[in-house]
């Protein structure tokens, strides 16, 4: 009877000694490993099975019956594994059964603005995809569907777009074309309308003090542009576009090998409005007469082997503006009689980049730019002139290398410029030349975990500004794997181009004034401002799709200032601050795609920008305190032709802002609220022909009156810069791109 | 002219960097398995914590990791084990069972050990 008992208690009791044999069931998909939930996990020949957690963990009794763990799933292939003593946790890779799987759908996931979270400082990176959601047609109209950056009309007349970042001003941000200075001086006001949406390959918006390597001029942030690649473009490329507002436009794109190493493009842009609209009756056109060409020749070299990489961009511009009442006609009118305005531009742009990557040593690069820009500007208004000839060299040179490891790495370089600028303002002849040297050191440590920052610092020696040093840094840091906390703090520095950067005052009769204080730039001090600000980004996945939540708060003191005062009518004052001068900008961003092919985005953004003005301490005129924005964009999935479907729907709120003159017939002193939606449709047909039909401002919200005293253009209260909402009502234009 | 010097003073530590031309610096590539981005991490700062790395970076479809290092500073097996304790097999060492077990499941790669027979 004992030994009968025995028998049957050995193999329990020898179940109890050993441990449980544990292990992982996944299973691989491209590089990726993942968990196997629910697989079954038994002893072969037995009943005794678990089944694999969410982790696809499982934990078994050893079975004295067997020694062969059998694991299974559906639609793999079963596996049958030997089990040894040794082997304590086992982790296993099922593989698919392909015998009779269905067939597979490969979802193409393209993500068109994506947030450079790795980064330290606050980078949003546009690619070409989202350029082609909106119509367009050049740089300053490229920022439709992006949160970061507004978007206003500048005047009643030229009808250009102005940009603002964290409620400041295009001045006060830095633009760059691949990285050399390019809107600014003279350009500052219509440079933006100079880069055509084709040409352009990516955009990225730096918010916050930004680099040092590029310069102090950086306030509130910094846009680079980089242009299409001879080498990575297509052979042909050609985009027409047509409006009902009559802008015709035309972009053609032809890129050739030359040989193995270079690669030549030649860009072509042309644009031309001749119909005159004037849907207010207000006896003044709605948007300019106009036409531009605009050629971009490029060379490129690259030598993979030498680890050298090279452009030559040449490029040539004539742009005509013709502007004012609809009765104006230069060859013949009177212009003491009917006031009209003609804007004419020529520019040369010239540049020269060389890269050197150590073949040897991937960390180690040195890259020169050399650029020689050229712009003339005139422009009469009435009976009013502006003038600007501005010619400018700049040179840049950076070495990359590491401290140690590439968890420290540096940036260090010279950099070199000079601006002859040559004014006429109704026959007042402002001449000068700026010039300027200044060395940087960046240090940027990457832990390439949690923590990222930058701490660069720059001098300068400014033959207008003197000797100053400029320190910037950013820092981010993971809290959570999910949750990252960005800082970043940064000074920056700027000569006030006055005239350049307020040309809609040559569209008012206000008389200009300059209060002297013996500055060295028309008699004013150079602007100063601190730039810091805070953002925390959290994903979060919602019905298991990834959701992101962007909260930034950014805020711009001014040390100096230059003071553009509107306040009093029928005069311009222009005058150093006296006292403060702030903007405080808090932005929250919501990010959705509630499948492959939806993209949701939202934001709301609030701006608090107030400066001291003779009259007291003031809200910048023009601003909007609040605006939302919501994008939705559709994509359907491209056929094997590679036809596909695209839908793009924006709306943005603009809260009231304050007017600088009350001369408009409405009491308040603020602009009403107002919507602006745009939305366009895209049709390809294949991966080289596309179709794309689109309408702005389908609200058809309009100013009313968007010039004062329009009646008297002579007279003193004339003024066409008051513009808080379009002057154009809905719009719809179609276009094609073809490209082989 | 005092304020261009300190200019180029900040400018350029040239100085240090030429002193680190003359470093033995070498350049090897070998096979470290594993899977993803998060491997990738994990696999380069293993590297970079080891001293002499001054540059390492592993490719995910290939799984080479490229290295430089000076030569004076470390051996190569003693960089190779140290990427071996965090769990990535190396051409010389094997990750133990205990710290391949540890990683996270994406990173789980498949190992040339045979259950079945």
């Amino acid at each position: 009877m004992n030994r009968y008992l025995f028998l049957i208690f050995l193999p329990i009791l020898s179940t109890f000694a050993q441990d449980n044999i544990e292990g992982r069931i996944v299973y691989k998909e491209g590089t990726e490993t993942s968990a196997l939930y629910g697989a079954n996990v038994y002893w072969l020949d037995t009943s005794y099975g678990v089944i694999t957690d969410e982790k696809g963990k499982f934990s078994i009794k050893p079975s004295l019956d067997s020694n062969k763990l059998v694991i299974s799933y559906i639609g793999y292939r079963n596996d049958t594994l030997l089990v040894r003593e040794s082997n304590k946790f086992i982790v296993h890779f099922l593989t698919i059964d392909n015998s009779n799987s269905l067939d597979e759908v490969t979802l193409e996931k393209r993500k068109t603005i994506s947030r450079l979270s790795f980064q330290a400082q606050n980078v949003i990176n546009v690619n070409s995809s989202e350029l082609l959601k909106a119509a367009c047609c050049n740089l300053s109209e490229s920022f439709e569907t992006n949160p970061s950056i507004d978007v206003n009309f500048a005047d009643a007349l030229t009808g250009t777009k102005q940009i603002k970042m964290l409620g400041l001003k295009s001045p006060y941000i830095l633009i760059t074309e691949e990285n050399i200075p390019s809107v600014r001086g003279a350009s500052q006001f219509y440079g933006l309308t100079y880069t055509p949406g084709t040409w352009i390959e990516s955009i990225q918006i730096s918010k916050g003090s930004g680099s040092v390597t590029n310069g102090f001029e950086s306030i509130t942030g910094q846009i680079n542009t980089e242009l299409k690649k001879p080498f990575s473009d297509f052979p042909f490329f050609l985009n027409l576009f047509s409006s009902a507002n009559g802008r015709l436009e035309f972009n053609s794109h032809l890129n050739k090998k030359i040989s193995d190493k270079f690669f030549y493009g030649v860009y072509i842009h042309g644009n031309k409005r001749d119909k005159k609209t004037d849907s207010n009756n207000d006896n003044f056109l709605d948007l300019p007469i106009s036409e531009q060409i605009n050629v971009l020749n490029r060379l490129q070299f690259i030598d993979n082997e030498k680890g050298i990489i090279s452009f030559l961009s040449f490029r040539f511009l004539k742009d005509e503006k013709l502007m004012g009442s609809k009765f104006y006609d230069p060859k013949i009118s009177n212009k003491f009689l009917i006031w009209g305005s003609e804007v004419n531009t020529e520019r040369l742009d010239t540049s020269l980049k060389l890269g050197y990557v150590s073949p040897e040593l991937p960390y180690q690069s040195l890259g020169l730019q050399v650029s020689y820009n050229f712009h003339d500007q005139m422009g009469s208004y009435g009976y009013r002139v502006y003038n600007i000839n501005h010619e400018s060299f700049f040179t840049n040179f950076v070495y990359n290398s590491i401290i140690g490891n590439t968890k420290h790495k540096f940036k260090t370089g010279i950099n070199f410029s000079s601006d002859n600028y040559n004014e006429d303002i109704d026959n007042f002849y402002y001449n000068r030349i700026d010039s300027s040297i200044g060395g940087f050191f960046e240090y940027n440590y990457n832990n390439l975990d949690d923590l990222n920052f930058i701490a660069g610092l720059r001098v300068d020696n400014h033959n207008r500004m003197g000797f100053f040093i400029t320190p910037r840094f950013h820092l981010r840091y993971s809290v959570f794997k999910e949750t990252s906390l960005r800082f970043s703090m940064g000074t920056g520095r700027k000569v006030s181009n006055i005239f350049a950067e307020n040309q809609s005052l040559f569209g008012s009769n206000r008389q200009i004034e300059i209060k002297n204080n013996g500055g060295s730039i028309y008699g004013l001090r150079p602007e100063k401002a601190l730039n810091y600000g805070f953002g925390i980004n959290h994903k979060l996945l919602l019905f298991e799709r990834p959701f992101n939540i962007f909260i930034e708060r950014y805020v711009t003191k001014f040390d100096d200032q230059v003071i553009v005062d509107w306040e009093e009518s029928r005069k311009i004052s222009f005058y150093n601050l006296e006292g403060e001068s702030q903007s405080k900008n808090f932005q929250i961003e919501i990010d959705y795609s509630p499948s492959n092919l939806i993209n949701l985005r939202f934001a709301y953004k609030d701006y608090d920008v107030k400066a001291e003005y003779i009259n007291g301490y003031l809200r910048v005129p023009m601003i909007a305190k609040t605006r939302f924005f919501s994008n939705i964009s559709f994509e359907s999935e491209r056929n094997t032709k590679g036809a596909q479907w695209r839908y793009d729907f924006t709306h943005h709120f603009i809260g009231k802002q304050r007017y600088f003159s009350n001369q408009e017939i409405s009491s308040s002193n603020f602009s009403p609220n107002y919507s602006l939606i745009n939305s366009q449709l895209t049709r390809a047909i294949d991966y080289n022909l596309e179709l794309y039909l689109g309408s702005e401002n389908i609200g058809n919200y309009t100013q009313k009156t968007p010039i004062i005293d329009s009646e008297n253009p002579f007279g003193p209260d004339f003024d066409t810069s008051q513009i808080y909402a379009p002057i154009f009502g809905r719009m719809i234009y179609i276009g094609l791109r073809w490209n082989l | 002219m005092k304020k261009t010097i300190l200019i180029f003073l900040i400018s350029f530590p040239f100085i240090l960097s030429c002193q680190e031309i003359n470093e033995k610096n070498n350049k090897v590539q070998f096979e470290v398995t594993g899977n993803c981005i998060m491997c990738k991490k994990r696999i380069e700062n293993a590297a970079l914590l080891s001293k002499g790395v001054k540059f390492a970076s592993w490719d995910i479809p290939s799984n080479q990791l490229t290295l430089i290092y000076n030569s004076k500073k470390n051996s190569l097996d003693s960089i190779q084990k140290s990427i071996s304790d965090v769990g990535h097999d190396t051409p010389l060492f094997m990750a133990s069972d205990e710290f391949y077990n540890q990683l996270p499941i994406c990173c789980l790669y498949e190992r040339k050990i045979e259950y079945n027979k």
